[in-house]
């Protein structure tokens, strides 16, 4: 009956993942059993979410461990929710090749994340980034200061909440 | 040491120096403050968003064809590469097959796409060091490129070519000759301008050991293209995860060994002769068929969300698209590589001269319009 | 000395041309303005994707040398700002900043859709509408980016229109 029911699961929704990513599904587990994870697959990408207080130390694990060795932060992206706004962060390994994704949700009234800076020193202007458009405060971060807009601009446009404007002259 | 003498018997002090939003060698507006001593550069602060036109957020209230004009416009130098990502994005939602004879056309553009951004950084990095010659000779080149992009698409820069399912229009007849012919004069060309600059003496007391970048710090930050494979870090996307049909070419990449300014410049004059490589023998496997998949003016495709990279003349740019299933995106996210490339700035200006950060700033090959979106 | 009374199909020369001949007359307005026009020097400000087009101009296909036209980085000792890109919000205050640093007289070209009006962004959050909203406009080019050809329209346009003024400057005297 088991075997049945995951035969219909593989016909409803058909396997992408290539033959890392099946490889890493297999070890994921016992290397962050620390950590309070789900595991999932979105289309081509493993996909694990977190709590925000777990974030960081499931960072470095990832990146510190032989057998994962995610050195390099491909993309930091804030994607707004009506309820709650969702971190995304794409990592990958430059010596075995794989990739995995992590998702974190924050609430949109305090917003707030352990910054990563002190495990990738990429994500340093992507989290700047993130303040600027979406309000997502990093503790940690060395300075926070507008990236992308200019000071004393009011709003935060990267929210659903702010409006397209119509085409005005000034 | 003589400066040092001097420094103890004169008071100094520091002074700020700002390389405006307007600047000759910025390439772009991009402003630097710099905390000077004497000749030489203490700290560096970058300030970016003096080209913030909200593209991301423009994405959302766009169908899905008219977004394909925006990505034109993100790192305008490279407009064809980011229209394939794009396409290919939408493509893997919707699970499309691009017919055989698309694909071909569309590396063969690609690369030359790639051919004419580096014979403008090429030129631009010759003018930064001081040489002026050189540029004159890439800009007669890369006419030449963008004579044949307005036979084929129409238009001298944004293109508007690569669409979701396949490409605009057929070539026209006389595709294979024209091409045949411009990559000898494009094989001219770069001879003329390897014998000009790069083992030139002024020029390698320019550039050699200025700027390294070792591989540490490379992946640190997340560096992608050239300026990673001039570090010695071999990663290449057409390579390692390979897309489209780049499987079936013979192409080498080449790798640096110290990560300095020379380096960065050599790996993309390398880069192009690949590149002609790679057409040639895309020209000589050109099948016939179809040049489009019919799809619907408004696109839904299925709920879900796809991560695409793509290798750009700049390095590795990556589109992550969150569909909800109408026909406009939920969030469009583009990875832009020179954000990347660009933030290792603060670490590589540290202890070096004012002349030396024009040359260092000019071999990261930074495109504004990416950086600030 | 034989002077010419007017044989043929040339003009009787005037008095002045007969007793000093040789000697070229002119309002000085107008003359001034031949100088300006034919040595006009834009400032290097490109902002975004159509500075690439503007560069291709100054370049050895489509010379702009031959009009007397070269670029010259700083606001001090330039004639003409050719604002070619997308004015940001951001980049406002710098652009007028420098406009105010350029002496008179001082003309501006408009290059670019992002400059007239906005362009593809009409609907940004952060884009200026057009850069007469900030600085006054004297030609614009329209085209996403307007070809080489459509920016040597342009120049030779702001060409007439130095001249056009300098005569209508003499008539109202």
């Amino acid at each position: 009956m088991a075997e049945k029911d995951k035969a219909e699961e593989a016909i409803e929704s058909p396997n992408r993942l290539d033959a890392k990513s099946i490889a890493l599904q297999t070890i994921l587990p016992s290397t962050l059993s620390d950590f309070e994870v789900a595991i999932d697959t979105e289309f081509d990408l493993l996909v694990a979410t977190v709590t925000p207080e777990d974030l960081k130390p499931m960072c470095l694990v990832l990146r510190d461990n032989n057998e994962t060795t995610f050195d390099y932060l491909l993309l930091l992206c804030v994607v707004d929710y009506e309820d709650y706004l969702q971190v995304v962060y794409h990592l990958y390994s430059t010596t075995l090749k794989h990739t995995l994704v992590i998702k974190t949700n924050v609430s949109p009234e305090e917003p707030s994340l352990d910054s990563v800076t002190s495990v990738w020193k990429g994500a340093d202007w992507y989290e700047r980034e993130a303040h600027d458009l979406f309000g997502v405060l990093f503790s940690g971060h060395p300075s926070l200061s507008p990236l992308l807009l200019y000071e004393g601009f009011e709003g935060f446009p990267g929210r659903r909440s702010y409006e397209m404007p119509e085409y005005k002259e000034w | 040491m003589v400066d040092q003498d001097i420094n103890k018997k004169l008071d100094t002090v520091q002074m700020m120096v700002n390389m405006g939003p307007q600047h000759p060698s910025t390439h772009g507006v991009f402003r630097m403050v710099l905390a000077v001593d004497g000749e030489r550069i203490v700290d560096v602060e970058p300030h970016i968003g003096y080209l913030h036109r909200g593209s991301e957020k423009l994405c959302e209230g766009e169908i899905y064809v008219q977004i394909v004009t925006l990505f034109d416009r993100l790192d305008y130098l490279s407009n064809l590469n980011n229209e394939m990502v794009f396409c290919r994005a939408v493509e893997k939602l919707m699970d499309l097959e691009v017919p055989e004879r698309a694909e071909y056309i569309r590396v063969i553009l690609c690369e030359l796409n790639r051919v004419a951004s580096h014979l403008l950084f090429i030129g631009t990095f010759g003018l930064d060091v001081g040489a002026m010659t050189p540029s004159m000779y890439m800009f007669r080149d890369r006419e030449k490129i963008q004579s044949l992009f307005e036979a084929v698409t129409g238009a001298r820069m944004m293109h508007n070519y690569i669409r979701i399912g396949g490409i605009k229009n057929d070539v026209p007849e006389d595709f294979d000759q024209r091409m045949r012919s411009l990559i000898v004069e494009l094989k001219k060309g770069l001879e003329e301008a390897d014998k000009l600059l790069s083992f030139n003496e002024i020029f390698l007391a320019r550039t050699k050991n200025i700027g390294t970048m070792s591989a540490k710090m490379a992946i640190e930050y997340g560096v992608s293209g050239p300026s990673l494979r001039a570090s010695g870090v071999p990663i290449d996307i057409r390579k390692d995860h390979p897309y489209s049909i780049y499987d079936r070419f013979d192409f080498g990449i080449p790798i640096g060994e110290v990560g300095d300014c020379w380096d960065r410049y050599y790996v993309r004059l390398e880069e192009v002769r690949q590149s002609i490589s790679i057409m040639e023998q895309a020209l000589d496997q050109l099948p016939d068929g179809d040049t489009i998949t019919p799809t619907r003016f408004l696109l839904r495709p299925p709920k879900g969300e796809v991560y695409v990279r793509g290798e750009n003349p700049r390095g590795e740019i990556g589109v992550y698209m969150i569909s909800d299933g109408t026909d406009k995106p939920y969030r469009v996210k583009v990875r832009p590589p020179s954000f990347c490339n660009l933030m290792t700035i603060k670490d590589l200006l540290i202890d070096t001269y004012i002349a030396d950060a024009v040359v260092i700033l000019g071999s990261l090959d930074i495109v504004l319009g990416e950086v600030d979106r | 000395m034989e002077l010419n009374s007017g044989s043929g199909n040339q003009e009787p020369l005037s008095i002045l041309n007969k007793a000093a001949p040789g000697v070229i007359t002119a309002k000085s307005e107008e003359l001034i303005a031949l100088a300006r026009k034919n040595s006009l020097w834009p400032m290097t400000f490109g902002l975004a994707c159509c500075a690439i087009e503007m560069i291709s101009t100054y370049m050895a296909h489509h010379d702009l040398d031959r009009f007397g036209v070269v670029t010259f980085p700083s606001p001090r000792q330039s004639d003409v700002m050719i604002v070619a890109g997308t004015v940001v919000k951001k980049m406002a205050e710098p652009i007028k900043i420098l406009y105010e640093q350029m002496p008179e007289p001082k003309w501006v070209i408009a290059m670019g859709s992002c400059a007239t009006n906005g362009g593809p962004y009409y609907r940004s959050y952060s884009v200026v509408m057009g850069v007469d909203h900030i600085i006054p406009v004297d030609v614009y080019v329209p085209g996403c980016p307007p070809r080489p050809e459509a920016l040597l329209d342009g120049i030779l346009s702001l060409q007439k229109k130095i001249v056009q003024d300098a005569k209508e400057r003499g008539r109202k005297g």
